[in-house]
C-alpha cells in the first residue's frame, strides 16, 4: 500500500489531510534580511548574510535540504577562472563571457571573481570538489597536486560551438587549455548549505511560498519593507517584516506547455519553478528587463525522453555517438578532442539527416561507452552523471538495472524523437529584475540573486551572486531604519491567496494552467504580429476575469499550485508587454516578429526595461554593456571584500 | 468470486507510482516526506506506516527521496514507461530496458 487509491480501498475512506488546517490564519516574524527561495543562490545569500552578524529569514516553498533545481546536485562549478589551474584572468574571462549581446556583465563579473571563493567556502561546509578518494587518477584533467577535476568545457573559448579548428593537429593541447570548469561532487552541496544555514541561525521556513512583497506604507515603487508568504502544507499567512529583501526565486514556470504525460516535467525544472519571484516584484514596481527574450524548449518537455537518458545529451562529457551499425557520427562529445564544444552546427546537423535519409547512417543512435578507456567513462558516468542536478537516480537505476557501461552502449533519442515544436517555448532564464553592481533592484530595500537577474547563467552564478546579495544586503540594513508595512496591502493580498479556498467547484489549477499554456501557445509563439500579441493579451485578461474567479482548491497543497498559476499569468502578461514595445525581431532574443522581419536593426540594439508605476507600465531602455568598465565597477564596489570566509572570524 | 468491495474512483493519477515503497522495509521515517520538493509524499495516518504517495504526477523526476532514503530497499525509483532508458549489448546487438 503505497498510493492515494491503494491507501483507500484497504482502509474503505481517505486519508485526512495530514497537517493542521489554518487557512489564513496569520504568523508574523521581524527580521533584518528576508531571503525569498531557498535553493542555491538563496541558500547562499541567507548565509553571506547571516555570516555578517545580521538576523536572517528564508523561506523555501520546498524543503531546503534538496529544493531548487540545484537541489539534487551539481556536476559542472561552470565558471572558475580564478581557480589556481586557470590560465586565463578573471576579469578579461568574464569580458569575454558578456561578450555578447543582452548578456549581464555585473553577475559575470561577481561570477568570476568570486565563484572560486564560493567554491571554497563549500568545501569547508564538507561539499566534495576534489578527487580525495584518487577515484579518478588518470583521468584526463585531473591534477594530482590539488585532485581538482578540470572538466574540457570551455577548453579554447566560453562558447558551446563548436571551434573552427577541431581536428586540426594540435587543437586544445592540454598545457594551453583554459582550466576554467571544475567538475564537482555537487550532490553533497545543498544538504549541506541547509545544515550552515541552520548553524548560523538563519530562521528557515520550510512550505513557505512567497506571494507577495510589501512597499513602505503599501506604496507601489517604495523601499520593500517585507513580504508575506502562504504555508503550502496548513494554509497558515506569514507576515514577514524585514529591513531587506533578497529574492531567490526561480525563473519562470511551463508557461507554454503543461504536459499531460509527465506533468510535473513540463519544461526542464520542476513545477515549483513558478515565476512568483518576478510576479512579486513586478507588482512591488521592480524594473525588469528582456521580458521579451524565449526560445524553444529543446529538451525534458514531458513529452520527450527525459533529459540525460539519451546519449549525446549535456554531460555526456567524451561520449562517441555511433549509429546502428557502430560508425562515429560527427556530432560534438562536449570532450577534450572538440574542446567541450556541445551544440552541432547547423551544417553538420544537416549532414547527419541527409546521411540518415540515403542510408549512410543507420538508426538509432548510441553513447558508445565501450569505446572509452575505463577512467573516462567511469569520471562521465559516475561523476558527471552521478552528481549532475536530476541524473544520480539515474545512474543507481541504471546500475541496479544491470547496465554495465564497459559492455553497453547507451540508446540515444536525437533524431528518433523529433524536434521540439516551435510554440513549446520557454521565458527562460533571460528575463528577470534589473539590478545595479550591488545587485540591488530599481526598489529600494529589494535586491535579487541567481536566475532572479536578467539573464542569469549557471550554478556557480546563483552561488556567487547569492553570496554577493547576502552581504550587500547586510550592509544595507545596517544604515537603515525600520519600514511601516500597509495592513491595506496585507488584507488585499489575504483576500487574494485565499478566494480559490471558498470555492470546492470551478477551475482547478491544472485546467488554468492548461488554458495559459494554449493562449501562449496559440498567440505569442513562433509567428509574433502586433494583431497576435494583442489577442494573446485579450485571451488572458479574459482569463484572468472569467476563469480565475473560479479558481478552486480543496488544500494548501492545490491552493499553493493555485496561486503559482496567478504568477504565471502575470508573468505571461510581462512578456506579451515587452514583446509589443520591441518593435523589431531580434536573433539573440529569440524575437521573430513578421511585421518588423529585420533581424536586430541598429536603433534597436538596446535593453528594454519595464516597470509599474501607479499600476501603469513605464518602459524605458538602456544601452548594451549599461554596466561600464567591469573591473572598475566590481573594485569600485567591493574595497571591503574579504574573500574566503574564516569560520572562527 | 469472492465478494470484492468496489470503490467509485476517479481515474489514476498518470504516472502513479514514481516509486515503489517496500512496506517491509520501509520503517516510516519520513524522510522522503520532508525532502521531497513537491510534497510528492504524505505520512501515513499509522505512525511508523510507509508514506502514501499523493502527488504522483507532480514529480519532477530528480530521485531524491530515493537518493536519500536511510533504510536499504525501502524505496525504489520507478521511472515511468514511457521514460525508462534503453541500451544494447555492444558485442551481441542484444537491447534492454530499465
Amino acid at each position: 500500500m503505497a498510493t492515494w487509491h491503494e491507501y483507500l480501498i484497504n482502509e474503505g475512506r481517505p486519508p485526512e489531510w495530514p497537517y493542521p488546517i489554518r487557512f489564513g490564519q496569520e504568523q508574523e516574524i521581524d527580521t533584518d534580511v528576508l531571503v525569498i527561495g531557498g535553493g542555491i543562490a538563496g541558500c547562499w545569500a541567507a548565509i553571506s548574510a547571516a555570516r555578517q552578524g545580521v538576523r536572517v529569514a528564508l523561506l523555501e516553498k520546498g524543503d531546503v535540504s534538496r529544493s531548487g533545481s540545484g537541489g539534487p546536485g551539481c556536476d559542472h562549478w561552470c565558471n572558475a577562472p580564478a581557480n589556481p589551474l586557470s590560465r586565463v584572468d578573471p576579469d578579461e574571462w568574464a569580458l569575454r563571457m558578456a561578450d555578447h549581446p543582452y548578456s549581464n556583465g555585473i553577475g559575470l563579473q561577481i561570477q568570476c571573481r568570486e565563484d572560486y571563493d564560493t567554491l571554497l567556502e563549500m568545501e569547508q561546509m564538507g561539499g566534495k570538489i576534489r578527487d580525495t578518494e584518487d577515484e579518478y587518477v588518470g583521468a584526463e584533467g585531473r591534477d594530482d597536486e590539488t585532485k581538482f577535476m578540470i572538466s574540457p568545457r570551455y577548453g579554447v573559448s566560453p562558447s558551446y560551438a563548436p571551434d573552427p579548428h577541431i581536428g586540426e593537429p594540435g587543437f586544445n593541447p592540454p598545457e594551453k587549455r583554459n582550466n576554467v570548469v571544475i567538475r564537482v561532487w555537487g550532490s553533497t552541496f545543498k544538504p549541506l548549505l541547509k545544515k550552515e544555514c541552520k548553524r548560523l541561525g538563519v530562521q528557515i521556513f520550510d512550505r513557505v511560498m512567497g506571494t507577495s512583497l510589501l512597499n513602505e506604507n503599501g506604496v507601489q515603487g517604495a523601499r520593500v519593507v517585507g513580504a508575506t508568504g502562504l504555508n503550502s502544507r496548513t494554509g497558515e499567512f506569514l507576515i514577514f517584516r524585514a529591513k531587506a529583501v533578497i529574492l531567490a526565486a526561480s525563473g519562470a514556470g511551463s508557461m507554454w506547455l503543461m504536459s499531460m504525460e509527465h506533468g510535473g516535467y513540463s519544461n526542464m525544472h520542476s513545477r515549483n519553478d513558478s515565476g512568483d519571484g518576478t510576479a512579486m516584484a513586478w507588482k512591488a514596481g521592480a524594473s525588469l528587463t528582456m521580458m521579451e527574450r524565449t526560445g524553444t524548449i529543446g529538451i525534458a518537455t514531458g513529452l520527450k525522453h527525459k533529459w540525460y537518458t539519451g546519449a549525446g545529451d549535456a554531460s555526456y562529457e567524451n561520449v562517441p555517438i555511433v549509429d546502428a551499425k557502430g560508425r562515429r557520427l560527427p556530432y560534438p562529445i562536449q570532450g577534450w578532442e572538440d574542446a567541450g564544444a556541445m551544440s552541432p552546427t547547423a551544417e553538420t546537423t544537416e549532414k547527419i539527416h541527409e546521411a540518415i535519409l540515403n542510408g549512410e547512417y543507420e538508426l538509432p543512435f548510441y553513447g558508445d561507452f565501450p569505446a572509452m578507456s575505463e577512467v573516462e567513462r567511469r569520471t562521465t558516468w559516475n561523476l558527471m552523471l552521478g552528481e549532475e542536478s536530476t541524473t544520480k537516480i539515474l545512474v543507481n537505476t541504471m546500475k541496479d538495472g544491470g547496465f554495465d557501461l564497459g559492455r553497453d552502449q547507451l540508446l540515444s533519442y536525437k533524431f528518433i524523437e523529433g524536434q521540439s515544436l516551435p510554440q513549446w517555448r520557454d521565458a527562460g532564464y533571460g528575463g528577470g529584475l534589473l539590478v545595479d553592481w550591488n545587485l540591488k533592484t530599481t526598489v529600494d530595500g529589494l535586491y535579487a540573486a541567481g536566475t532572479q537577474t536578467f539573464s542569469p547563467e549557471d550554478h556557480s552564478y546563483c552561488a556567487a551572486t547569492g553570496r554577493y546579495a547576502g552581504r550587500k544586503a547586510a550592509a544595507y540594513i545596517k544604515e537603515v531604519g525600520e519600514g511601516q508595512i500597509s495592513r491595506d496591502q496585507i488584507e488585499k493580498e489575504k483576500n487574494r491567496i485565499f478566494a480559490p479556498t471558498k470555492r470546492t467547484g470551478g477551475i482547478e489549477w491544472k485546467e488554468l494552467h492548461n488554458g495559459l499554456t494554449r493562449a501562449m501557445q496559440y498567440f505569442v509563439s513562433e509567428f509574433k504580429t502586433e494583431r497576435l500579441l494583442k489577442m494573446g493579451l485579450e485571451e488572458i485578461e479574459r482569463i484572468e476575469a472569467e476563469a480565475v474567479p473560479q479558481l478552486f482548491a480543496l488544500d494548501p497543497h492545490k491552493l499553493m499550485r493555485s496561486i503559482e498559476d496567478l504568477s504565471m499569468i502575470e508573468y505571461a502578461k510581462i512578456i506579451i508587454h515587452a514583446m509589443l514595445a520591441r518593435k523589431a525581431s531580434s536573433a539573440a532574443l529569440g524575437l521573430k516578429r513578421i511585421d518588423y522581419p529585420e533581424m536586430d536593426p541598429p536603433e534597436w540594439d538596446k535593453y528594454l526595461t519595464l516597470k509599474l508605476v501607479n499600476d501603469q507600465i513605464q518602459f524605458g531602455e538602456l544601452p548594451q554593456r549599461f554596466w561600464g568598465d567591469m573591473k572598475q565597477q566590481y573594485e569600485a564596489h567591493n574595497k571591503d571584500y574579504t574573500g574566503v570566509y574564516t569560520p572562527n572570524k | 468470486m469472492s465478494e470484492q468491495k468496489v470503490f467509485a474512483i476517479p481515474n489514476v493519477q498518470t504516472p502513479s507510482m514514481p516509486v515503489i515503497i517496500n512496506p517491509d522495509a520501509c520503517i516510516g521515517c519520513n524522510k522522503c516526506v520532508e525532502i521531497c520538493p513537491i510534497d510528492v509524499f504524505i505520512p501515513n495516518p499509522k505512525k511508523g506506516g510507509p508514506p502514501i504517495i499523493l502527488h504522483a504526477e507532480e514529480c519532477w523526476y530528480c530521485g531524491c527521496c530515493a537518493c536519500d532514503c536511510p533504510t536499504p530497499g525501502a524505496m525504489t525509483f520507478n521511472w515511468p514507461l514511457p521514460l525508462k532508458p534503453r541500451w544494447r549489448n555492444k558485442e551481441t546487438g542484444a537491447v534492454s530496458q530499465l
